[in-house]
C-alpha cells in the first residue's frame, strides 16, 4: 500500500531569482507521522515546507525544479488544481494569522471557499464550527464569542483557531511553520499537546528552531543545512546517535 | 582658546536650528490660518443677509432663483442644490465602480510594469485642468449624447456626471490603493493557503479589511465632485431647474457662484446670497471630508 508515503520529493531544487535555496532535496515523509524539520536559520526548511502546498509561488522570482508527490500525486504537474491541493494540504504559519473576521467566519472561510456552488446552511456551519473548535480545545472558551473578531483573541487561541479552520476541509497533510514561536512556554506546551492529539490522523510536518520541541513532538526528524537534507531518521536516532558529523555538531549546539 | 571657539560655534548652530524650526512651524500653522481666514471671509460676506432677513425656508425649500428680478427678487436655492446633488450622485454611480475597480486592479492584480504605467497614467488624469474637461464635455460628449439619446441638447446632468466621474477616479484610485496596500500580506497568504482564489481573497478578506479606507476614498471623490466648478459650468446646460431625468439640464451651486458673482454689486443682496451658497457648499464639503477623515482613522478600533 502506498498510504505510508505521505510526501515524497525527488531532485527538488528551488531558486529565489538567483539564490539557490534548495539543492537536490530527496526525501520521503511517512503518512500519519509527525515529522520535524530542523536546521539553522536560512537552511531552507521553511522554503521546503512551502513547496508542499506551492505557496512559494506567491513570491515573484521563485523557480522550482524537480518533483513533489503528495499521497502519490505529482503536485507540480500542469493539471494540478491549486485550490484542491490547498484543501488537502493545510498550513499553519509562524505568526498566528486569523483573518480579520469573526471567529465563526474564520472557521467557515475555507469551507465556503471550496463550496462556490452550493451555499452552506446555518446548521451545517454551526456543526462544523463546534466540531473544529472542540478538536483544538477552544470550544468551551470561545462558544460565547463566536461573533468576536478573531484578531482580538489571545495569541494561543488565535493559533489554535488557525489550526481549527483547516479541519472542516478534512485535509490529509498539515504543514506547520514554527507554530509556537510567537507563544509563551505554557501556550507552547498546550499547542504541542494538540499536535500530538492530531498525530495519526494527519501527516504533520513541523518546522522548528527549537530542538527540544522537535524532540518532544516529532516521530521523525529531518536535519537540513544550506538547502540540503543531511539526515532523516527516527527522532530519537537523530538526537541520540546522529550519523552525520554536521548533525551531531548542530544538535550539540556547536553552531546554529 | 579652542574651547571658546567651539562654544560659539555650538551657539550659532543652536540659533540656526531654532530659526529653521520656527520657519517650519510657521509653514505648518499657515494651513490652519488660511482655512480659518477663508471661513471668516466667506461668512463675513454672507452674514448680513444670513442673519438679517434671509428666509432660510425659502432659500432651502424653493426652486425659484430670481436674483435679478426687478419687482420680486427670490432666492430659492433648491434647484441649485438639486443640480449639485443630481450631478454628484450620478457621477458617483459612474466613478465608484470604476475607481474602486481600478484600485483593486492596480493593488492586487497588476504587477511590475503594468502597475507602474497605470499609476502614472492615473496621476496624469488627475492633472487635467477642469476647463479642459469642460471643453471635452462641450465638444465631444455633447454631440454623442444628442446622437445616442436623441435629445435636443447634450449639456445636462449625464454629461456633467460623466466628467465629474472621470475627474474623481484618480483620487479614489490612489486612496483606495493605499487602503488595500495597508492590509497586511499575511491575510492574503492565509487565505490563499486555504485555497482561496485571488478574487475570493479580494472580495471576502481585503474589501472588508480595507472598508474604512475605501469609504474614505469614495468620500474624497464625492468632495471633489461637489466642489468642482468649471467643468460642470460648461457641461450641464446652465438651466435652473430641478431635474427629473439625467437628460435634463441643470445648474449647480458652484456654477451659479462662478457665473453670477462677477455681475453683482458688492454688498448687494444678490452678492451676499452667493456667499451664503458658498458657505453652504463649504459646510457640505467640510462634513464630507470630516467623515472621510474619521473613516480613514477607523471609527472602530482594530
Amino acid at each position: 500500500m502506498t498510504a505510508t508515503k505521505g510526501i515524497t520529493a525527488s531532485r527538488l531544487n528551488l531558486w529565489y531569482t538567483k539564490f539557490r535555496a534548495l539543492t537536490g532535496v530527496d526525501l520521503e515523509i511517512r503518512h500519519g507521522l509527525v515529522t520535524g524539520l530542523i536546521g539553522p536559520s536560512g537552511c531552507g526548511k521553511t522554503t521546503l515546507l512551502r513547496c508542499f502546498n506551492r505557496i512559494n509561488e506567491r513570491i515573484a522570482g521563485v523557480r522550482t525544479e524537480g518533483k513533489v508527490e503528495i499521497l502519490g500525486e505529482d503536485i507540480y504537474a500542469p493539471s494540478v488544481d491549486l485550490v484542491e491541493l490547498r484543501r488537502r494540504v493545510g498550513m499553519v504559519f509562524q505568526r498566528p494569522n486569523p483573518l480579520p473576521l469573526s471567529v465563526r467566519d474564520n472557521v467557515l472561510f475555507a469551507l465556503r471557499t471550496h463550496r462556490s456552488g452550493g451555499s452552506l446552511s446555518r446548521s451545517e456551519g454551526d456543526l462544523a464550527v463546534e466540531a473544529s473548535l472542540r478538536e483544538v480545545g477552544v470550544w468551551e472558551a470561545l462558544r460565547d464569542r463566536l461573533d468576536r473578531r478573531a484578531t482580538e483573541l489571545s495569541l494561543e487561541q488565535q493559533q489554535k483557531l488557525c489550526i481549527a479552520r483547516l479541519l472542516p476541509l478534512q485535509p490529509e497533510i498539515l504543514l506547520m511553520d514554527e507554530p509556537c514561536s510567537a507563544l509563551d512556554p505554557s501556550a507552547t506546551q498546550r499547542v504541542e499537546e494538540l499536535i500530538r492529539k492530531l498525530r495519526g490522523r494527519y501527516t504533520i510536518v513541523i518546522v522548528t528552531h527549537n530542538m527540544a520541541q522537535a524532540r518532544r513532538v516529532s516521530d521523525e526528524c529531518i536535519f537540513m543545512l544550506l538547502g540540503e537534507v543531511i539526515e532523516h531518521r527516527r527522532t530519537e536516532d537523530v538526537f541520540l546517535a546522529p550519523q552525520d558529523e554536521r548533525t551531531a555538531n548542530y544538535i550539540e549546539g556547536r553552531f546554529g | 582658546m579652542a574651547k571658546g571657539w567651539s562654544k560659539t560655534r555650538a551657539q550659532v548652530e543652536r540659533a540656526k536650528e531654532r530659526v529653521i524650526e520656527l520657519a517650519i512651524a510657521a509653514c505648518g500653522i499657515s494651513a490652519v490660518v488660511f482655512v480659518f481666514a477663508i471661513i471668516y471671509f466667506v461668512f463675513r460676506e454672507a452674514a448680513p443677509l444670513l442673519f438679517g432677513g434671509l428666509d432660510i425656508g425659502q432659500f432651502l425649500g424653493s426652486p425659484e432663483w430670481y436674483p435679478d428680478s426687478v419687482s420680486n427678487k427670490r432666492y430659492g436655492a433648491l434647484a441649485l442644490i438639486a443640480g449639485t446633488l443630481s450631478v454628484t450622485v450620478l457621477a458617483m454611480a459612474i466613478a465608484v465602480p470604476f475607481g474602486l475597480g481600478a484600485a483593486i486592479y492596480v493593488s492586487e492584480f497588476s504587477h511590475g510594469r503594468t502597475k507602474e504605467a497605470l499609476k502614472v497614467v492615473i496621476e496624469l488624469l488627475a492633472g487635467v485642468p477642469s476647463v479642459v474637461w469642460g471643453f471635452i464635455g462641450l465638444v465631444v460628449i455633447n454631440p454623442i449624447i444628442i446622437d445616442v439619446f436623441n435629445t435636443a441638447v447634450g449639456l445636462n446632468v449625464l454629461n456633467g456626471a460623466f466628467l465629474l466621474g472621470l475627474m474623481s477616479v484618480p483620487i479614489m484610485v490612489s486612496i483606495g490603493e493605499d487602503a488595500l496596500k495597508a492590509v497586511p500580506d499575511t491575510y492574503r497568504e492565509a487565505a490563499e493557503a486555504m485555497g482561496a482564489t485571488k478574487w475570493q481573497v479580494t472580495w471576502r478578506v481585503l474589501l472588508p479589511a480595507a472598508r474604512n479606507g475605501l469609504l474614505a476614498a469614495v468620500l474624497l471623490g464625492v468632495g471633489r465632485a461637489v466642489g468642482e466648478t468649471m467643468a460642470v459650468l460648461m457641461a450641464t446646460g446652465h438651466a435652473v431647474h430641478i431635474p427629473t431625468s439625467p437628460l435634463d439640464s441643470v445648474r449647480t451651486m458652484t456654477a451659479t457662484i462662478a457665473a453670477e458673482l462677477g455681475e453683482t454689486a458688492k454688498g448687494s443682496d444678490h452678492y451676499r446670497i452667493l456667499f451664503v451658497l458658498g458657505a453652504l457648499l463649504f459646510a457640505i464639503t467640510f462634513v464630507v471630508n470630516l467623515v472621510a477623515d474619521v473613516a480613514i482613522r477607523g471609527v472602530r478600533k482594530r
